[in-house]
């Protein structure tokens, strides 16, 4: 893209006189309506700075125009016990919640998808940057991060560009910023094939009074900008790369790549640690998405109103950018800070301790407008709202799929069954999806910091906030792009069920919701649909598990020509346990503990991994979600880890009790004698079913001996369903009574070779 | 009370870590600048693990110039006990306090396991809580923790007894002789990439057999450091 620099700065003054100068609107991404209202809402035609402001801040990706319609429900379908504990809710850097004890946690999930297609590396780099400044802005310290990727097929020849990119790229930015990375998840499909997903999570503790807002407040105080000097890096990245679809042919888009410095940041994370710490600072936002554009309008609507910046005091890296560059650059590392006059000498000294660069831009005002000056004259002057909060909305045209009522009755009960389940079992753990990621965990620091209590491979990680008390928070991710496509209300609504699920399997509470939506183009009316009621199936969903969505992102335009990716609404979910002693991990540990499955099989193997695995086959509607089941089967195991009645519990997904029998063996490599016969009997299903179906509200919990009788007691007294289905043994193996046996080292074998097969062997 | 130093450069990582295993072993943590010109009167100084200026030279290479350097250097020659893990070890080498030189890992990736390793010197600062031939398992993590030495070097300090401890079942990073750590000819000045810090809590530690993250064989690192003060 190139800008094209006036001789002479397009000021206001000469926007005013020169009303029928032509003016880049289309290659900056705006629709002709769009230019047209911004020429309306300042009685004038914009300058070349307010175009490129309104250009980025009017990008899907900033001003979330198709979806803001549909988010609302977050806020509407919300109950008083929602309500309780949320400090900050959606429209912030981060939603914040109460965790008790004086303490908060501020946790969010957002995309950096088509940066990771163009440049591996960076782009899953700077996403972890960016999740870890929105953190910090709270006030927060960053203290976890987890990435929830999607791949195309494993064995197309572009995926180990993107992966080996991908994972080396997180490692290298997570680990140097010295947070240890505590999970996520893994996929592969080739529905992501030119469009991989980089969700990066990050989550954050504070103390309640160290909570910071982004708002630009008392007329005099300073605007500070600091941290790395702006560069022509990420220039345009919102509004070109993450709001169009990629179009093979066209031209590539890596210069609106960003380029990350983890040193730089985790100097800036101690440095503002240290000015909140000290009261230094007023007001804080992160410099993301559309730079200086974002900042400055979104302070100012979020404060008085007023604002003033001499651009021309903006730290360079690159002397010959010019001023519309300067506004949209996404150069990373930077932070906005509004700082009272009498603190900026404090300000000043600890910006230097640290070797951080910095530079007082100008002023909170009482005008009510956002005023930018370049070289002495003016060039940007704007009321601040117009671009940061009143964008344009769409109500897009909306179309029921006419696909998928064919999709939806073409059900997986027309696949034959096999009668070898033990190679069924092999098939789906060595299968992309179930099997083992220690070669990307492994290339991540699990231990920095010192609170992690639990981490991959267990359902959630968990990390202790307070070492006297032992409080702690747990956080998992869930999606399943292959249930949303059936159906994604019900595809949306497992998402959250799962995470819910399995942040209740480490023994933690959950409390509180953040989504990363991925979708096709918006522009597509039956991707319209489906984002639609994914929405609407989260909202619900969390209405009735009554947590709140706290915050999140939109990632629209995920695909490749007309082809969308399937729907995959990522869902995080954050718990919060009193103690992380009485955490409750996913495997077994010891020999002799019986094994029991809670909830419900049915025969549920639509959209299941044995389906799409097996047979290549996805068609029907996906497993029924009770959020009632999920609800009462969090409380038990809630209760379970507080009477340290569970020695593990591991949540059934994807390939079903099978997957979760061979994974729990493989965490510590204690075998198990497991019967299924019963469990046939009960719930009315083959020994297929029984072993692959996905039914939803679904354990596996290990209890010793001898909390045998308390532990059925707790299960009774809460009219859970639960059976006894097996013990475990230092036998070497998993064996299913009149089924199969299979030794724990060839599990072991099927499970890590499809990684290192493809990728190189896994070290460690 | 003890007091034992560490040093904080920018980019330190594990400095908080560290602090935290030296108030478990009951002892006084005391937070150092790598801008100052002071050690604060400590007994024993920790250069902790982290990507000090980014890494961006060599591993360690810009912090071994960090103006308290020069008190460190001061104190090792004094017989203060001086530790560094990982990222601290290589700014040791860097300093030539310690001997030999760290390179990518083989493999060229990132490493984070658990790693079992073998003490073989005993009798330095920083391992006399233990014995010879003691296996242990510590937290190791780097991309730039092969050791490397010439020839002679290794011969040097293999019949000295400086090499400390080695890698036992895997060598992570293709490190010469599996070398883990090693220290000076007197002893108290010790290095190793992997992180004892990570293995000083109950429920935060290393996998072991008996128990998930039980690991505590990191303590041992510390309390040897205050019987090496208690009897100097």
């Amino acid at each position: 893209m190139t800008i094209t620099t006036p001789a002479v700065p397009d000021t206001v003054a000469n926007a005013a006189a020169t009303p029928e100068k032509v003016q880049p609107y289309a290659a900056l991404g705006l629709k002709e309506d769009e230019y047209l209202r911004i020429r309306e809402i300042l009685g004038r035609r914009p300058t070349s700075g307010e175009l490129a402001m309104y250009s980025v801040m009017w990008s899907e990706h900033c001003s979330y125009k198709s979806s803001k319609p549909y988010l609302r429900q977050f806020g509407q379908k919300v109950s008083e016990k929602m309500k309780k504990n949320l400090m900050v809710g959606m429209g912030e850097n981060a939603g914040v919640v109460d965790v008790g004890e004086g303490w908060a946690v501020t946790f969010k999930i957002e995309s950096h998808n088509h940066p990771s297609f163009i440049e591996p590396f960076q782009g899953a780099a700077t996403g972890v940057g960016g999740i870890v400044r929105d953190i910090i802005s709270m006030g927060a310290r960053p203290v976890a991060v987890m990435d929830a990727l999607r791949f195309g097929d494993i064995d197309d020849p572009d995926t180990a560009r993107v992966v080996h990119g991908v994972v080396s790229g997180i490692s290298f930015y997570g680990n140097c910023l010295g947070l240890p990375n505590i999970g996520g998840e893994t996929y592969f499909d080739s529905v992501y094939q030119a469009n991989p997903l980089v969700n990066a999570l990050a989550v954050g503790v504070l103390r309640h009074e160290d909570l910071h807002l982004a708002n630009a407040r008392g007329v005099g105080n300073k605007v500070v900008l600091f941290g790395a000097r702006t560069g022509g890096d990420g220039i345009g990245g919102a509004s070109i790369l993450a709001s169009d679809s990629f179009s093979a042919g066209g031209p590539t888009k890596r210069p609106a790549v960003q380029v990350g410095d983890p040193f730089a940041e985790k100097v800036l994370i101690e440095c503002c640690l240290e000015l909140f710490a000290k009261g230094l600072v007023e007001g804080i936002q992160d410099l993301g998405a559309a730079g200086i554009s974002c900042a400055t309008s979104e302070l100012a609507s979020n404060g008085d109103g007023g604002m003033f910046i001499d651009l021309e005091k903006v730290l360079l890296r690159d002397p010959t950018l010019t001023a519309e560059e300067i506004l949209m650059s996404e150069s990373q590392e930077r932070m906005m800070a509004i700082v009272t006059p009498e603190k900026l000498e404090g300000f000043l000294a600890v910006v230097d301790k640290w070797d951080v660069e910095t530079s007082v831009l100008g002023e909170v005002t009482d005008t009510g407008r956002l005023v930018i000056n370049w070289r002495g004259e003016e060039i940007v002057n704007v009321e601040p709202r117009t671009v940061a909060v009143d964008g344009p909305v769409y109500d897009r045209p909306v179309a029921y799929p006419t696909w998928i009522d064919a999709l939806q009755a073409d059900t997986a009960a027309r696949l034959p069954r096999s009668t070898d389940l033990r190679a069924d079992l092999l098939t789906l753990l060595g299968s992309p999806n179930l099997s083992d990621k220690r070669w990307i965990t492994n290339q991540y620091d699990k231990y920095v910091l010192g609170n992690t209590a639990l981490s991959f491979p267990d359902d959630g990680g968990m990390v202790r906030v307070d070492e006297e008390s032992g409080l702690g928070f747990a956080v998992a991710t869930d999606a399943n792009g292959r249930y949303c496509q059936l159906d994604p209300y019900r595809g949306a609504q497992l998402a959250l069920a799962e995470a819910f699920r399995n942040v209740a399997a480490t023994g933690a509470t959950p409390v509180a919701v953040s989504d990363c939506l991925n979708f096709g183009s918006p522009e597509n009316p039956e991707v319209m649909w489906q984002f639609s009621k994914a929405v609407e199936g989260l909202a619900d969903g969390c209405l009735e598990l009554e947590i709140p969505v706290t915050g999140g992102n939109v990632s629209f335009y995920n695909q490749t020509g007309d082809v969308p990716i399937h729907p995959t609404p990522v869902v995080a979910v954050l718990g919060v346990i009193d103690d992380v002693a009485r955490r409750i991990p996913s495997g077994w540990q010891d020999e002799g503990n019986n094994i029991y499955l809670l909830g419900t099989t049915r025969d549920e193997l639509d959209g299941s991994a044995w389906a799409g695995t097996l047979h290549d086959h996805l068609g029907g509607m996906p497993p029924i979600v009770d959020f009632g089941a999920e609800l009462r089967l969090a409380g038990l195991l809630s209760a379970a880890a507080e009477q340290s009645l569970a020695a593990s519990a591991h949540d059934l997904a994807d390939g079903g009790l099978a997957q979760a029998l061979a994974e729990a063996v493989l965490r510590f490599g204690i075998g198990a004698r497991v019967w299924i016969t019963e469990l046939m009997q009960r719930d009315g299903v083959d020994a297929t079913a029984a072993l692959f179906s996905e039914s939803t509200a679904r354990m596996l919990v290990s209890v010793p001996r001898e909390d045998d009788v308390r532990f059925q007691g707790l299960c009774e007294g809460r009219g859970y369903e639960f059976l006894r289905i097996g013990v475990t043994e230092d036998s070497g193996a998993l064996e299913v009574q009149d089924q199969f046996t299979i030794p724990v080292e060839e599990l072991r074998r099927v499970h890590t070779a499809t990684m290192s097969d493809r990728f190189g062997a896994v070290v460690g | 009370m003890t007091k034992i130093g560490v040093i904080t450069f920018p980019g330190s990582l594990d400095d908080r870590d560290a602090q935290r295993a030296i108030r478990l072993v009951g002892a006084e943590p005391v937070a150092l600048w790598h801008g100052d010109h002071s050690l604060d009167g400590v007994d024993a100084v920790v250069l902790p693990g982290g990507f000090s200026y980014g890494d961006y030279l060599r591993a360690g290479a810009i912090a071994s110039h960090a103006p308290i350097m020069t008190e460190v250097i001061e104190a090792a020659g004094r017989g203060v006990p001086v530790l560094g893990i990982c990222n601290g070890f290589q700014m040791l080498s860097e300093a030539r306090l310690l001997p030999g030189a760290h390179t990518r890992n083989a493999h060229q990736q990132f490493i984070r396991r658990d790693q079992k390793l073998r003490v073989e010197n005993a009798s330095t600062a920083w391992t006399n809580a233990f014995t010879a031939g003691d296996e242990i398992v510590i937290p190791l993590k780097n991309a730039d923790g092969r050791f490397v030495a010439d020839d002679a070097e290794i011969q040097r300090i293999e019949g000295n007894g400086q090499v400390v401890f080695r890698y036992v079942d895997v060598n992570p990073n293709g490190s010469m002789n599996d070398i883990a750590g090693v220290s000076n000819e007197r002893g108290n000045v010790v290095g190793l990439m992997p992180h004892p810090e990570h293995a000083t809590e109950p429920g935060f530690g290393p996998d072991m057999p008996d128990a998930m993250r039980s690991g505590t064989d990191g303590l041992r690192f510390f309390t040897s450091a205050l019987a090496a003060l208690l009897s100097a």
